[in-house]
Parts: structure tokens; sequence; C-alpha cells
């Protein structure tokens, strides 16, 4: 891992800004293994990033970086990624980021099937606001904005996703760490729009305020609840009740945004050549 | 040879926009803007450039900034309701020091307003649009000519400073056809400036404006809306954030020279001056030719640049006269700046806010009853 450290991440802006016992740390430490596993080329991959706690890995990772708006990263990276095809483009958000203020950001990029790796950081709740509820917090959860408990439902990000038109889609979580390792490799590998949901905690702004206990008790329980899709095939549905899947949840091969357009200019001009 | 067209304010728009090199558009449909987009998806992949119709205009612009960052020349067009919701990233571009431009061909507001109507009321919202303080540079051409080569500053003067540039179109001027002449020899082109060996992304060069090399060539920077120091990261201290601040004013205001555009019509032995941009200069100049057959020593300065306000250039022709109209179609934007610069008693307002154009008689009825 050191050497993952000193080569990815931009060393004389550490220590993070994350709380202890935050699970920042363990996604983003998922997602530089995976670069490295996959030997991308530093210098042709971009790490675009919303606003919240999580958002803030842009700045200690050595890429082209770009620490966007509120909800924003995803209308940045499809620019970037339009424009320039050829360079891999990485996504990280937050829950809140990513589905509430982003979330329609987050449907036309999946739509649109086009060619960017989304790690979403789901700790359940706003961290960088201090622990107001976010479209992922639990129904009955407690935050600052739902004092009498939450009485929305949360989305499910994988079937959105799915349903939106995202062809590459997983969920991991903090505690099954090589396996997130392996699934955002397999993501950024994927040709089209991938995401990886990275179940993770805050223990400060959503552990304390529902009693979860601390960073290790809430790490047992992403462990407990979660169940991986191969063996949640053998099981009864009551017995999948109250948990989440793991592991590689969707694929498909369809077209892919720059491709298609690329046909286009091929078709209009001699070579594809910008004039 | 040039070549002449009858065609569009909006068209000449798209049009400069391909001469001036941009390969990139972003859009969200809303007239009275929505030719420039059509035109720019059927034009660009001819030359290899890429359009893209995104989910609303906060989506656009910030695909936008990151075309813009990929390296590309990149625009994007809207009117009044989108050019509200670009503000969010139209403050971020400027304080991330990210080129582009933001056409906003100006329909009635407020709110959905009159969509088909032209107005000139977006003037203080491309000054004062988005939150915080800083500089910006608006362009609005009166012709569609001018639309054209304008259109082509708009881009260079972005890649100058690193800056948006918001491109002050009206219905009036997007919509109408007149003829276009394309000159034959190429027009001069700015491409931001790369940084040197060593230099950082985000350290000022000589004229206040930092380097800025394209995502994907080695430079691995990094790109926040935070206030931030020269290496590009975020950063607390009140020295720096007050440097940078301010210089997201000085680029602009201490290189107005090279920014001011305006021009001047029957001002020389002026008594009277009529100040105007946009469509409603069109008016203003035909009452000046109304007037002087009247024998009332009228003029006209029309300006093209509108921010950073050129303050100077109007207490300098303001001097000699003894009343200044300022037509516009609003209730007052540039008029309550003219009077900042030479105060109320020599300043007057000719305001239409009926979705109407204001008409040159209307303007010689108001002059006459400043002259007699
Ligand atoms: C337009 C806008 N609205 C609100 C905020 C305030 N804000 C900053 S981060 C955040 C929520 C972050 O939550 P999430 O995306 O889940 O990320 P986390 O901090 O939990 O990692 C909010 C509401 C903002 N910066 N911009």
């Amino acid at each position: 891992m050191n050497e993952i450290i000193k080569k990815y991440f931009r060393n004389n802006k550490l220590p993070h800004i994350w709380c202890p016992g935050c699970g920042n740390g363990i996604v983003l430490g998922a997602l530089a293994r995976a670069v490295d596993k996959l030997g991308l080329d530093q210098n042709k991959t971009a790490v675009i990033s919303g606003i919240g706690c999580s958002s803030r890995s842009t700045g200690y990772l050595d890429f082209d970086t770009i620490h966007t708006a509120h909800g924003r990263a995803l209308t940045f990276a499809t620019g970037l990624k339009l424009a320039r095809p050829e360079l891999n483009v990485i996504v990280i958000t937050g829950d809140g980021d990513c589905t509430a203020i982003g979330g329609n950001h987050f449907i036309h990029a999946a739509r649109r099937n086009i060619d960017i790796t989304t790690v979403i950081f789901n700790n359940n709740i706003y961290g960088m606001t201090g622990g107001q509820y976010s479209p992922l917090t639990p129904t009955k959860g407690k935050s600052t904005t739902s004092p009498y408990g939450h009485i929305e439902k949360p989305f499910d990000i994988p079937e959105l996703a799915i349903a939106a038109g995202a062809t590459y889609v997983a969920r991991g979580t903090t505690y099954h760490t090589m396996e997130l390792s392996k699934l955002i490799a397999n993501a950024i590998e994927h040709k089209g729009f991938s995401v990886v949901e990275a179940l993770s905690s805050c223990p400060i702004s959503f552990g304390r305020q529902n009693k979860l206990g601390n960073a290790p008790s809430m790490m047992k329980l992403l462990k407990e609840k979660a169940i991986s899709i191969k063996a949640a095939e053998k099981l009864p549905p009551e017995k999948l009740a109250g948990k989440y899947l793991i592991g590689e949840l969707f694929r498909k091969q369809l077209p892919e945004y720059t491709e298609e357009y690329q046909k286009i200019i091929n078709n209009l001009t001699e070579g594809g050549q910008m004039q | 040879m040039s070549q002449a067209f009858l065609v569009q304010g909006n068209e000449a728009c798209a049009l400069g926009a391909l001469a001036a090199g941009v390969r990139f558009f972003a859009g969200y449909p809303i007239t009275p803007s929505t030719e420039i987009a059509e035109i720019l998806s059927k034009e660009l992949p001819k030359v290899g450039g890429k359009f893209i119709q995104m989910e609303d205009e906060i989506a656009s612009i910030g695909a936008v900034c990151g075309a813009s960052l990929g390296g590309y020349k990149a625009i994007t067009a809207t009117s009044g309701p989108g050019f509200s919701l670009k503000q969010e990233l139209i403050g971020y571009a400027t304080l991330a020091e990210i080129p582009l431009v933001v056409v906003n061909v100006q329909r009635g507001g407020p709110s959905t307003g009159q969509p088909t109507s032209p107005s000139q009321a977006d003037v203080m919202q491309a000054r004062w649009g988005s939150h915080g303080d800083k500089g910006v540079i608006a362009l609005s051409p009166s012709s569609v000519q001018e639309t054209y080569a304008l259109t082509i500053d708009a881009v260079n003067l972005a890649e100058r400073y690193r800056t948006p540039v918001i491109f002050l179109l009206d219905e009036v001027v997007g919509h109408m056809r007149e003829k276009l002449i394309i000159p034959k020899t190429p027009p001069k082109i700015i491409d931001r400036r790369k940084p040197n060996p060593g230099e950082l992304p985000y350290t000022p060069g000589p004229n206040g404006v930092p380097p800025l090399p394209a995502f994907g060539e080695g430079y691995r920077f990094h790109v926040t809306g935070l206030i931030h120091d020269e290496t590009g990261f975020p950063t607390g201290n009140p020295e720096v954030t007050d440097k940078t601040i301010r210089r997201l004013h000085s680029k602009l205001e201490d290189n107005i020279k090279d920014i001011l555009r305006y021009s001047e019509y029957q001002t020389d032995d002026a008594e009277f001056l009529i100040i105007s941009y946009g469509c409603s200069a069109r008016s203003a100049e035909k009452a000046v030719k109304l007037g002087r057959a009247q024998g009332i020593k009228l003029g006209l300065l029309r300006l093209i640049s509108i921010w950073p306000f050129p303050t100077e250039l109007i207490m300098s022709k303001t001097k000699n006269v003894h009343k200044v109209f300022v037509a516009e179609m609003n209730y007052g934007q540039v008029t309550a700046e003219v009077i900042k610069a030479i105060g109320r008693e020599k300043t007057e307002g000719i305001l239409r806010v009926d979705s109407q154009l204001i008409t040159p008689d209307e303007i010689l009825s108001t002059v006459t009853k400043g002259v007699y």
C-alpha cells in the first residue's frame, strides 16, 4: 500500500481532512489499487468530483483532477470525455452529491452510456454539512433534519443506475476492500457508463445519531448486512430481507456514446481529423 | 474572395464560433437561442468538433467547463431562464479561470417572461448573476455582421484572460436577417497560454492571467471552486483570498484598453449624446440622423463591450455635452452605471420594458424635450 500511496497520492496534501473512522480513505485506497492493477497511465487519467467530504478526494490524488460544484461532477466529466475520449475519466461522488442535487445528471449520464466510471461513496448522510438526511438515509433514520425519524424511502442506487441505462453496476463495502477494488477495476475496464456503489460509514455524523456504535461496530454492520449476489441466488427471498446485495450486479455491452459520436465525425470527414 | 450570406444573428454567432476555433458546444434548447445549437449540431462534427445536448443548462455549462479543461475552445448558448441556471458554474469558471463563452440571446423576463420578445434586461445579471465578487467580460453586438466578428472576439478574450465571457445578444439581433460578409483572410485567433516548464497553473503571468495546460498533457494539476493558491490547491489563508479576489477584478480592469470596444456616430460636435448598445443602438443611430436633419447636434456612443464598464470613456465622451440619454430595453441597468459615472443631473434614461423595440421617434421626442 505504501508504494500505492507514494505513486498515486499527492503526498504533500496529506494528511486528509476526514474524521477518525471515516470510510472515505478505504474507498479511495480501493480506487488507487484498482488504477494500479490496471496500469492506467497517470497522465491520461482524470478524476472528477463534486462537493462533500468524499469529493475532497480529488485534492489528494495525483492525476489531472477537478473538484467541481455540488452535484456537477458528471457534467464536467461528460464534457471532458466527449472532448478527449482517449482519457480515462473517473468520477468520485457522495450519495447526496450524486443522487440528490446531481440526480438528474446521474440518470442522463447513465442513459447516454458514456464511458465514465462513477464511484459513489455512500455513507447514508450529508457528511460535510454535519449530518442531514440524504436520498440514501434509511426510513426511520435519525439525522439533524429528521429528528423524529426519516419518513422517506431511500434510493436503491444499483436499481436506479440500471433503470437509467448504466451498463456496468456493482456494489461493494469498506469491509470487503479487496472485492471493492476488484469491482472498481472491472468498472474502469468496462466500456460504457459504469457505477460502483461503495457502502461506507460515517461514525461521526450518521453513526452517532443512529446509535450504531463506533467505527468497528459500523464496519461489522456492513459485513453482516451484505450478501454476495452469488450466495443470494441460492437463498429464499425471506432470507434476503434487510440485506444488501454486493458484487457485480449488472453488466451489458451496448454502444458507447463517444464511439457513436466519432462514427458521425468519421462519416462526415476524411479520417475523422479535426480541422 | 470573401463570401456574402443572408443570415440571422444567431447563425452569424454559430459561424463566428466555428471561425474562432470553437470545437465544442453543449447546450439546452431555449427560444430565442436555439438556432445556435441547431446549427452547431450540424456543423461541428463536420470539422471534427463535438456537440452535445445536455439535460439542462447547468449540465451544459458543466460539460463546457470539462471540454475547456480538455483543451477545447468551448461555448454554450441560452436565454433568460437558462442564463439563470448557468450562474452557478459561471461563478465556478470565473474562480477556476476556465475560458468559455456563454451566449445569452436576451428575451423578456423575469421568469419565463416574454419568451419570443427582445429584452436587454440581463445586463446586470451578466455582471452580478452569480454569488461573490468577481470581474466579468460582457459584449453586445448590434448587427449580424458585428455578431460574427464579436463572437470571434469573445472566444479570443476568454482564452486570453482565462475567464468566462458573456455574449449578450438579444432577440432582435439574434433573429433578424442581414448581409454577412465573411472575409477571405482567416481571423486572428488567440490561444490560451500554456505554462513554461516549472510554471504553476495558477501563477499569474505579467497580464495577471495564469497559464492553462490541457488535461492529458502530463501536468496533473488540480482545479477547484474553492479559493486556491498558486498551486491550485484550496487554502483558507486571508491574504491569498484577498489577492485572488482582487486579481479576478484587476486582470480585466487593468487590461480594459484591450477589452474595451465601442463605436461613435456624429459625436465630434455633439451637444447631446445617446448611449446605447445591442438592438436599441440601431434605433438610436436612426434617431441621430433624424435629429441632425432637424438641426439638433446629436451623437451616439455605442457600447460594444459593456463589462468591465467603460466609466472613463463615458466620463471623457460626455464632458462637453449638455445632456446624455441612455436608450435600453430594461428598467435602467446601464443608465444606473452612467449615473454612477457622470451624475444624475445630466443623465436621462429612454427605457422600455413592454417587450417592444424602442423606436427612433421615441428616442428623438425624448431628446427634443431635453433640448428645448
Ligand atoms: C449548491 C450547494 N448546495 C449545498 C451545498 C452544501 N453542501 C456541501 S456538501 C453537501 C452534502 C454532501 O453530502 P454527500 O454528497 O453525501 O457527501 P459526503 O459529505 O457525505 O461525503 C451539501 C449539502 C453546496 N456546497 N452547494
